[in-house]
């Protein structure tokens, strides 16, 4: 149905555009005079009548149209005495026989009498949602056909409408973001209503297993979050540890001893590694890399479970080493050329114009460069998934499993769980925290980058 | 061949496939100011640039012929370039002083070089480099301050302080009043006078008058080739170059 009513827009639209470009040319003609503005205009202003008229009748009724049908036909629903019902089973039951009649065997009265009211809302809805579509567009096209003249400056409201649709488009994205944050914050608060802030944040047990039906005799669950925060924060050193040195003298290297050439080459393929799927590095943590932490843990007498900190992290730094040396070579190149020159001009040479000039130059650059980086490091989640286990260990030692913010949130909702036990709504209080850090990262980082752009330009 | 300081024949310069300079040849007396001047564009801070090798700097630039300096030949791969750098210093068109304070900017040179064993020594040269440059008594009490919150014109006095703080016998100053107003334009051309007495410099300049005043022998470059060299006293009043007297008369360029 809805597939439908675009083809019907889709002419719609186009026989609009046609005929406000020929009447406004035989209405000039009428009157002798030119139009003030190029015909185009004209008929793109009637098209735009005619278009979002009939845009906001396809969404309210793609948003509505089913919550009002459910609620017509449960209103109305015939219940049988004594007899317990589910909702949301109920309606589920409905829509399937209304769907597909073969499923009406065996199904009692009520249900197939509720099934042909929803197959029967169905349809007045839909010849409705039509007629409101041909409708709309007629009247938006007639309204504009009116003021189809001459002297009238289409153009102006053209600009007009298409700075609405730029807003609108801009706005789509922050209200998501808002609305995210909004979501997070509210889910939140039902897990705080069921386990303290201060447990979450100052407790180190971990283990958030709930009995789910009375006389069930699981453990009562603790949410001390502290531990993963702490495999979090282990695995992100361990990244730094790899990414920060290789990527910062990646970008030296690049910066300044490349020749244009290698420039060139090297730039796009360590982007490339930016943008390979996480998923196919936590895949390489796995299977090559963790074994070998294993044996090596192994070599040097300490035991190493089969996934592990170190193994996650070492791969989760050749991740964003990317990112710090793309963004530090950027920074390194933007510092003037004046001042390598000043300093080479006294007769230093490369290595202490570099380590005494140039990097002091562009370190504010560099330190958001690894900020960035180390919120990406803590957002990340599928090699952690693979290679950094599930166990909340409070620890410091990376051979051993950890668990991260990420994980836990994946873990928290994957299964047959309902939105109202502590266990996963922890998924939103974890997303939370992890939202706010990485939030502050971005806006230090950010900030880092703009004073010192301010002072070089 | 007396007291020649530096002695350049026949240096070419190609930009890529472009050639820039075309065979200049140039006798530079000791504790003399020679000015370079010519229209933009005509070669003249690419051949200054040749003297202390910063043209090395840009991969497509090739130079060929020969500089000597001291009776050395600097054009060639086996050239100590970082040694022949601290041997002439270079004052830039634009200041550029380090983003560090105003001591450690004057500082960097003599301690790289490892000029200096003990802070009283290093603090000693920054003093008397800042003194030489005359800047010493507008920043005495801040020398802890950025160099870069200097005025312009103090900063290119700065910059001047941190070439000579590695006590250097030549410097090169590449249109070094150009950004300034005309106040710190004069201070810099009477400290150029002053330091006349001490390093052999080389000066490129848009302002004739500034070449009038502060050099002694003036050469004249015209779309990369050296024109005419001579006294500027006699560059200024009576060319041999039916050129240079249309370029000093303000005819061209």
């Amino acid at each position: 149905m809805f597939f439908w009513s675009l083809v019907l827009i889709a002419v719609g639209i186009f026989s609009s555009f046609i005929y406000g470009r020929s009447r406004i040319k035989l209405n000039s003609k009428k009157q002798g005079t030119k139009s003030k503005s190029l015909p185009n205009y004209y008929a793109q202003y009637v098209l735009m009548w005619c278009l979002f008229p009939a845009l906001i009748v396809y969404f309210s009724w793609a948003i509505f149209q089913e919550q009002i049908i459910q609620n017509i036909v449960i209103s109305n629903f015939e219940y049988i005495e004594g007899a317990v019902y589910n909702e949301g089973l109920l309606l589920a039951e409905i829509r399937n026989v209304a769907n597909n009649p073969s499923f009406a065997d065996g199904k009692s009265i009520e249900i197939i009498n509720a099934a042909s009211h929803y197959s029967s809302l169905k349809q007045i809805s839909q010849i409705s949602f039509y007629t409101s579509i041909i409708i709309m567009m007629l009247l938006g096209a007639l309204y504009a056909s009116q003021k189809l003249k001459p002297e009238f400056h289409v153009q102006h409201t053209i600009e007009r409408y298409i700075q609405y649709i730029l807003i609108f488009c801009s706005s789509v994205a922050i209200f998501t973001t808002i609305g995210i944050v909004f979501s997070l914050i509210f889910e939140s608060l039902r897990f705080f209503a069921e386990v303290s802030i201060s447990e979450f944040l100052f407790s180190t047990e971990w283990y958030p297993f709930i009995p789910i039906r009375e006389g069930q005799t699981a453990a009562e669950g603790s949410f001390g979050a502290v531990p993963i925060f702490a495999g979090t924060f282990l695995v992100m050193v361990v990244a730094m540890c790899v990414a920060a040195p290789l990527g910062l003298l990646t970008a030296i290297y690049l910066a300044e001893y490349a020749s244009q050439r290698v420039r060139k080459i090297v730039k796009p393929l360590l982007e490339i590694l930016a943008g390979i799927p996480t998923i196919v590095y936590g895949f390489f943590a796995f299977v090559s890399v963790a074994p070998f932490v294993k044996a090596f843990g192994q070599s040097i007498g300490i035991d190493a479970s089969p996934t592990s900190a170190l193994a996650a992290g070492m791969v989760m730094g050749v991740m964003i080493i990317p990112f710090i040396s793309s963004l530090s070579d950027d920074v390194i190149n933007s510092v003037p050329q004046s001042l390598r020159e000043a300093s080479l001009g006294i007769g230093a040479n490369k290595a202490e114009t570099i380590k005494k000039v140039i990097l002091p130059a562009a370190l504010p650059g560099i330190v958001g460069a690894f900020l960035l980086a180390i919120s990406r490091a803590i957002g990340e989640t599928m090699i952690v998934v693979v290679a950094a286990g599930t166990a909340p260990n409070l620890t410091g030692n990376p051979f051993e499993n950890v668990t991260t913010v990420t994980v836990q949130i994946v873990v928290a909702l994957i299964g047959d769980q309902e939105f109202d036990n502590p266990r996963t709504l922890s998924a939103f209080a974890l997303g939370l925290v992890l939202f706010v850090i990485t939030l502050f990262l971005n806006i230090i980082a950010l900030q880092i980058v703009k004073r010192y752009r301010e002072r070089y330009e | 061949m007396s007291n020649s300081k530096i002695l350049a024949n026949g240096v070419d310069v190609y930009y890529g496939s472009k050639q820039a300079l075309f065979g200049i040849s140039m006798d530079i007396k000791e504790k003399e100011v020679t000015a370079l001047i010519g229209p933009s564009g005509c070669g003249k801070s690419t051949f200054l640039r040749c003297i202390n090798r910063m043209n090395d700097l840009i991969e497509i630039c090739k130079v060929s012929g020969s500089i000597k300096v001291d009776n050395e030949e600097i054009i060639s791969e086996k050239t100590d370039v970082v040694s022949l750098r601290s041997k002439i210093g270079m004052v830039f068109q634009k200041p550029n002083p380090f983003p560090k304070s105003i001591f450690d900017n004057v500082a960097y040179g003599p301690t790289i070089h490892g000029l200096v064993d003990s802070k009283n020594e290093l603090e000693e040269i920054v003093h008397s480099s800042l003194k030489k440059a005359g800047l010493f008594d507008e920043v005495k009490d801040r020398l802890n301050e950025p160099g870069t919150s200097l005025s312009g014109g103090q900063q290119q006095r700065l910059c001047i302080a941190r070439a000579i703080a590695v006590n250097p016998e030549i410097i090169l100053m590449d249109e070094p009043c150009s950004a300034l107003d005309p106040i710190a334009t004069a201070i810099i051309e009477e400290l150029i006078d002053e330091l006349r007495l001490n390093y052999t410099i080389i000066i490129v300049t848009h302002s004739m008058q500034q070449a009038a005043r502060v050099s002694q022998k003036t050469c004249f470059f015209h779309l990369g080739e050296l024109i005419e060299t001579g006294e500027t006293n006699k560059i200024f009043t009576n060319p041999d170059n039916t050129k240079t007297q249309d370029y000093i008369t303000g005819r061209f360029g």
